[in-house]
């Protein structure tokens, strides 16, 4: 039981994290139709420039403002230089393109900060852990990064739910070319989106580096689930998004606790410890399979 | 002809060896209703797409009130008041039907990315959205999602959300494609009465609609205009004949 809920709770917080990330993946293909394979970096480049900033500007929380803002930033440079160019192309170009850039950010990464990993110090308030039943403490830092993210997620559902820039930003995933013509620009619209995005993942990178090991090429890992997440939910939705992470984040969780064990004892020998693991990376991707079989446009396609 | 609006000259775009505009002049002068005619193929939905920004032309100029936006983004030909209806119908399903107005008259004001908060100025943009849709006819069913609307409905919502802009000129790509004889007639009758207001380009295969409409009609063939004149004209004229309409006319 205690192990239960301290996975649930685990794959709540992963659920969150994939959420930062998606959120950008998902608006930015929805509204521009672009397949951005480097959104994984804009997470990396988070987490290591929050190992410098918390290094040498002061701690945790400046670090946590500086390395977003900078991320964003960084993601609008590759966008003015090189995404741009990639718009209206086709998926494979932009496969190509941006795989490119991943694998040149990872190198750019290890010649600034070195190939071994980096270690994140936790923020000193909430580094302790509590009582959260009998026999079970959980860390405070955990709890905060699920806080965080589900706070960012009612911001992003109020400003594109509610706002103006928000219905721009549903019509556009809707319907790019009539948006234009009604005068909106688009390529301003898209720069927003895509800013925003990119500060997001870059803000999710900070928050894991204390969990994780800060190394080149930890945000491929998230990206792939990030994609599973935004098929799962629908390509443009934001809520879509939030569902879809909480769901992938648990699944992948608990089913890498509960799939291992449960291999272990209905079978024995060699093949139940292979076979577990085996089954638990696949999960995902049979939801996903499930998923699209009943709605093939994901939970909550933007797109009517 | 009076003072052309909307001007184009010697317009010509290639896909490799076919010519799909060759060498293309047009004149809507303002306050007309200026068709183009062609059978499919003829290269009216590229010369629409030329004008509007979203193809760009080999070579020749598009003229908007004297000004040359050859080469402006839609957005921008848009804020210079050039309104573009789509060949498809193009409204957003999951919007209100004045939410979609709304949606255009913003565009229209250029304010998109100052207002991240909802605006104090809601009732206002609300106001100008409902008397477009009242233009249209189309303000009883202002509370109404789009998608719940009809397809000649949805056209006039169109309609409304590029009028709301105040446009000096409009593209209308078959704004009838798809109406019943009933929508036809009333959106024909919508259509005489902004006669006056921009000028306005039409293309359209419902050739009652043109002759009923068109001050002016240009005939497009294979990517030229090979005649251009009144409907009496176009109607008496052999080569058009010949060319397109058969002899149904």
């Amino acid at each position: 039981m205690i192990l239960f809920v301290v996975q649930a709770l685990n794959g709540f917080q992963l659920g969150m994290l994939l959420f930062l990330i998606a959120a950008g993946l998902t608006l930015v293909f929805g509204v521009m139709k672009f397949v951005n394979l480097a959104h994984g970096v804009q997470y990396m480049l988070g987490a290591y420039l929050g190992v410098t900033f918390a290094a040498h500007a002061g701690g945790f929380w400046p670090a946590l403002v500086l390395a977003s803002v900078v991320a964003g930033l960084a993601g609008l440079v590759l966008e003015r230089l090189i995404f741009r160019h990639l718009y209206g192309r086709s998926e494979l170009d932009q496969v190509l393109a941006t795989f490119g850039v991943i694998i040149t950010l990872n190198e750019i990464v290890r010649v600034i900060w070195g190939s071994s990993p980096l270690e994140l110090a936790m923020p000193e308030g909430l580094s302790a852990s509590f009582q959260l039943m009998e026999g079970l403490r959980y860390p405070v830092y955990r709890v905060a990064l699920a806080g965080a993210g589900i706070l960012v997620a009612v911001l992003l559902a109020f400003v594109v739910n509610r706002t103006r820039v928000g219905m721009l930003i549903r019509a556009g995933a809707s319907n790019q070319e009539m948006v234009g013509a009604l005068g909106v620009d688009i390529g301003g619209l898209f720069r927003l989106v895509f800013g925003v995005g990119a500060m997001l993942a870059g803000f999710a990178g900070v928050l894991a580096g204390p969990l994780v090991s800060v190394e080149p090429g930890m945000g491929e890992n998230l990206l792939i689930l990030a994609f599973v997440v935004i098929v799962i939910g629908g390509v443009g939705s934001i809520r879509g998004a939030f569902v879809a992470a909480v769901i992938v984040g648990l699944v992948d969780t608990l089913g890498r606790a509960m799939i291992t064990d449960a291999a272990k004892a209905l079978l024995s020998g060699p093949a139940s410890a292979r076979l577990g693991p085996a089954v638990a990376s696949m999960l995902i991707y049979l939801v996903m399979a499930a998923v699209l079989a009943v709605r093939p446009t994901g939970l909550f396609p933007a797109r009517a | 002809m009076a003072e052309a609006l909307l001007e184009i000259v010697g317009l010509r775009k290639s896909y490799g060896a076919l010519r799909v505009t060759d060498g293309v002049d047009l004149r809507v002068a303002a306050g007309t209703i200026h068709a183009v005619i062609g059978p499919n193929g003829a290269g009216k939905t590229t010369l629409i797409g030329q004008i509007f920004g979203a193809i760009r032309p080999d070579s020749g100029q598009i003229r908007l009130a004297g000004r040359d936006i050859t080469g402006l983004s839609p957005h921008r030909r848009a804020r210079l008041g050039l309104a573009r209806s789509f060949q498809i119908t193009s409204v957003l399903p999951e919007f209100s039907v004045l939410e979609n107005v709304a949606l255009a008259v913003q565009g229209s004001h250029g304010s998109a990315f100052r207002f991240v908060w909802p605006a104090r100025s809601e009732a206002k943009w609300n106001g100008l959205a409902l008397a477009g849709l009242e233009r249209v006819g189309l303000a009883g069913r202002a509370g109404d999602l789009a998608s719940a609307l009809s397809h000649g409905e949805k056209r006039q919502l169109e309609l409304a959300m590029a009028l709301v802009a105040e446009p000096r000129a409009m593209l209308l790509d078959e704004p009838l494609a798809g109406a019943g004889p009933e929508e036809a007639a009333r959106l024909i009758a919508l259509l005489g009465g902004l006669r006056g207001s921009c000028a306005i380009l039409l293309v359209e295969h419902d050739m009652d609609a043109v002759f009923q409409l068109a001050d002016t009609i240009s005939v497009l063939a294979q990517g030229r205009v090979i005649a251009s004149g009144t409907p009496d004209a176009i109607r008496a004229d052999p080569v058009v004949r010949a060319a397109y309409l058969g002899e149904d006319f």
